[in-house]
C-alpha cells in the first residue's frame, strides 16, 4: 500500500529552484533516505512534506488523502529536527507527550505514553529530568521519541544524528532502525552521509539540484548507479573516462571486452566506467594497463594503494589474499574484476 | 599553588573600585536620606538633627495612601502596556531581514535619546484641544468637536509607555533572536496551532526575558515625576511627583525621605514578587 505520494512537486526560493518536479511513492512501513550534498533540496523536501513550507507546485497525497493544502498541525506528522528542537521550559515526560496535550489527552494517559516511549527508546525512569540534564545521545532519543509520540502518519527525520559523535552515530543508526522496524512506521530520514542511508534504508533516494537522480534499494543503487554523480557519491569509486565500441570498454590504452555481469548503460560511444576500489585488482608487471605506486595506506582491517596510470589516479582497495609486500615506487599492473564494471552516461 | 592564584585574569582587588564606587554614592547617600528621613523639619528651608517618625506617621494617611496606590497602578499598567506591546513587535523583527532589524534598533534607540521633557511636551501637545489629533478626527468626521485628550490618566500613560517601550525592546531583542526558529516549527508539526504554539512554547521559554522587561519599565517609570505633572490630572500625579513636591516647593526634606524610602521599600518588595514568580514557573 502507498502511504506517501508526491507529484510533480516544486519549490522555487526567488531565482532558486530547491525542488524541480519531483514525484515518488513510498509503501507503507518502508524506511527512506533521502540523500544528498547540502543545497540539493532534500530538506526542502522534507520541510514541504511536513507542511513548513508551501510548495510552488504540484501534490502530496498521505494515504490517499491529499495534504498540498493542510497546514502543518494538523497532518499528523512526526518530526525530529537538526538541532533536536526540544522545549528547555519542559521536562522529558513534558516534551514527549506535548503532542498528547494539544490533542487534550489526560494526565495518567500522557504518563503512561511517555513512559512507554522511554522504554522503547531506551531511557527508562527518565522522564523527570530537564533537558539540560541529558547528554547529546539521551536528547536525541528524547526527540525520537516526542516524534513518535502519536503514532505518526509518516515519521520525518532531518540530520537526525549529525551533532553526534562517529561512534555514537553508528550506534543510534542501528537503534534508529530497530525502532522503526519494531513498529513499522514509514520513516523519511534526511542524511548527507551515504554510510547513513545504506545502514538504515529500504529505499534510498539520490538527490541533486532539486532532482531526484536515482530511487532503489540501497544494494540496487551501490551496484548499479544510473550516472557518474550517484556512483561517485554512493561509497567510493574510481570514475575513469572510457568509450564502448564494438562490445568492449575502451579505458587507459586497454580493449576490455565486456563481460557477463558488467553494468553497461550506454551502447556505444563515450561514457564513464565506474569501477570500485575492491574491484581493482594487482598483479606483477606486464599486464595490459600498467601503473605506478604513489601511496600506500595500511588500515590494518584493509589495504589501499593509491595508483597512477597516464595521469588518472586509481584507488584500489587489497583483497586479504593479495596482501604483498608493496612499496610507492613499485609498477604493477592492474584489472578491472570482470562482471563488476559499470559504465554510465 | 600561591602562582596559581596570581594568574587568574581579574585579580580580586579590581573589585574593590566599583565596591567603593558603590559605598560612597549610593550606599552613604542612602544613609543620610534615612537620617534625613527621621530628622526635624526646619520650615526655613532644611532639617535639623534628631530622631522622630512623625514624617513616617504622616504617610501613613489615606490620602498619601491613595498616590502610593496611584504610583504603583500607573507603574504596573504602563510595564504591562509595554511589554504586551514590546514582546510580540519583538518576536515579529527578529523574524525580519538583519537591515530591517538594525534600522528599528537604530530608531529604537534614538527615541530613547529624546529628553523626557520634549517627550511630555509633543504629547501634551498631540494630544490638546487646540493643536491635537482631536481635530483631525473632527475633519474626518469621527467625532463632533476637537476635545482635548490631556490632562488624563490616559495621556499619562501613553506618555510613560512611549518611554518605557524601547527599554522594553532592548532588554527582550537578545533572548527572541536567540530562541531557535526550530522549537516553535516542532510545536506545529505536533500539532499546535500558530497562537498555541506561541503561548505554550515561545512565551514560556522567554519567561524570564519578559520578566525583566516588565520589572525595568516598573521601575523606570516608578522614578517619573515630569511626565505626571505634565500629561496627568493632580490626581494621577504619583509619589515622585509629591516627593518633588515636597522637597523643592514645601521645603519639607525629611518628610519627602521618609517617602522616598517607602517607593524604594515597595519597588523592591514588588520586582522580588516578580523575580520570584519567573523563577518559579521557570523552575517547574
Amino acid at each position: 500500500m502507498t502511504n506517501l505520494r508526491i507529484e510533480s512537486l516544486s519549490k522555487t526560493f526567488g531565482t532558486f529552484t530547491a525542488l524541480d518536479e519531483v514525484s515518488l511513492e513510498i509503501p507503507t512501513g518502508k524506511f527512506v533516505c533521502l540523500l544528498g550534498p547540502s543545497g540539493c533540496g532534500k530538506t526542502t523536501l522534507l520541510r514541504v512534506i511536513a507542511g513548513l513550507e508551501t510548495p510552488s507546485g504540484g501534490h502530496i497525497f498521505v494515504n490517499g488523502e491529499e495534504q498540498t493544502k493542510v497546514p502543518t498541525h494538523k497532518r499528523g506528522m512526526g518530526m525530529v529536527f537538526q538541532s533536536l528542537a526540544l522545549f528547555p521550559h519542559l521536562d522529558v515526560a513534558g516534551n514527549i507527550s506535548y503532542p498528547l496535550a494539544i490533542r487534550g489527552a489526560d494526565r495518567a494517559e500522557r504518563e503512561r505514553r511517555a513512559e512507554e516511549l522511554l522504554e522503547l527508546v531506551r531511557l527508562p525512569g527518565m522522564g523527570a529530568r530537564r533537558i539540560d540534564q541529558l547528554s547529546g545521545g539521551q536528547r536525541q532519543r528524547v526527540a525520537i521519541a516526542r516524534g513518535l509520540a502519536i503514532d505518526p502518519k509518516v515519521f520525518l527525520l532531518d540530520e537526525p544524528l549529525s551533532a553526534l559523535d562517529a561512534g555514537l552515530r553508528e550506534h543510534m543508526q542501528i537503534e534508529l532502525r530497530q525502532i522503526q522496524q519494531s513498529l513499522g512506521v514509514t520513516t523519511i530520514v534526511v542524511t548527507h552521509d551515504q554510510k547513513e542511508a545504506l545502514t538504515m534504508a529500504d529505499l534510498v533516494i539520490v538527490m541533486k539540484d532539486g532532482v531526484i537522480q536515482q530511487a532503489g534499494a540501497p544494494m540496487e543503487i551501490y551496484r548499479n548507479p544510473a550516472n557518474p554523480f550517484v556512483a561517485g557519491f554512493i561509497g567510493t569509486t574510481n570514475l575513469l573516462q572510457c568509450e564502448i565500441r564494438d562490445g568492449a570498454i575502451e579505458v587507459l590504452g586497454a580493449r576490455l571486452p565486456v563481460a557477463e555481469g558488467d553494468r553497461i548503460g550506454v551502447a556505444q560511444g563515450r561514457a564513464q566506467l565506474s569501477v570500485r576500489p575492491e574491484h581493482v585488482a594487482i598483479g606483477p608487471p606486464g599486464g595490459e594497463i600498467e601503473a605506478e605506486i604513489i601511496f600506500l595506506r595500511d588500515l590494518g582491517e584493509s589495504r589501499h594503494l593509491l595508483l597512477q596510470v597516464g595521469g588518472q589516479e586509481i584507488n584500489a582497495q587489497l583483497s586479504p589474499e593479495m596482501h604483498g609486500a608493496y612499496r610507492p615506487g613499485e609498477r604493477v599492473s592492474l584489472s578491472f574484476r570482470p562482471g563488476e564494471r559499470v559504465v554510465v552516461a | 599553588m600561591s602562582a596559581d592564584t596570581d594568574q587568574r585574569a581579574t585579580p580580586g582587588w579590581i573589585g574593590l573600585w566599583p565596591a567603593l564606587m558603590l559605598v560612597v554614592f549610593f550606599l552613604v547617600p542612602f544613609g543620610i536620606m534615612l537620617a534625613v528621613s527621621v530628622s526635624q523639619r526646619d520650615p526655613a528651608g532644611a532639617f535639623i538633627p534628631g530622631f522622630e517618625l512623625t514624617h513616617y506617621a504622616r504617610f501613613l494617611t489615606a490620602f498619601f495612601a491613595k498616590v502610593m496606590g496611584v504610583s504603583v497602578g500607573v507603574s504596573l499598567a504602563a510595564a504591562a502596556i509595554c511589554v504586551v506591546l514590546a514582546f510580540p513587535f519583538t518576536v515579529f523583527l527578529s523574524s525580519m531581514s538583519h537591515r530591517i532589524q538594525t534600522l528599528a534598533l537604530v530608531v529604537l534607540l534614538s527615541v530613547l535619546s529624546l529628553s523626557e521633557v520634549i517627550v511630555g511636551f509633543s504629547l501634551s501637545t498631540l494630544l490638546s484641544k487646540t493643536a491635537g489629533i482631536s481635530n483631525l478626527f473632527y475633519w474626518l468626521g469621527l467625532i463632533d468637536a476637537p476635545v482635548a485628550y490631556t490632562p488624563s490618566l490616559f495621556a499619562l500613560i501613553t506618555g510613560l509607555c512611549y518611554i518605557g517601550f524601547p527599554f522594553a525592546v532592548l532588554v527582550l531583542y537578545p533572548p527572541v533572536s536567540r530562541l531557535d526558529p526550530e522549537i516553535i516549527e516542532a510545536a506545529r508539526v505536533m500539532g499546535a496551532s500558530g497562537p498555541r504554539a506561541f503561548f505554550g512554547v515561545v512565551v514560556p521559554n522567554l519567561r524570564s526575558a519578559i520578566v525583566g522587561a516588565f520589572i525595568l519599565v516598573f521601575v523606570f517609570t516608578l522614578g517619573s515625576y515630569l511626565l505626571p505633572q505634565l500629561l496627568g490630572r493632580s490626581e494621577d500625579w504619583t509619589l515622585s511627583v509629591h516627593i518633588t513636591d515636597q522637597a523643592i516647593y514645601q521645603s519639607n526634606l525629611p518628610f519627602a525621605a521618609a517617602m522616598s524610602i517607602f517607593l524604594m521599600l515597595v519597588a523592591l518588595a514588588l520586582v522580588g514578587l516578580a523575580s520570584l514568580a519567573g523563577r518559579q514557573r521557570g523552575a517547574a
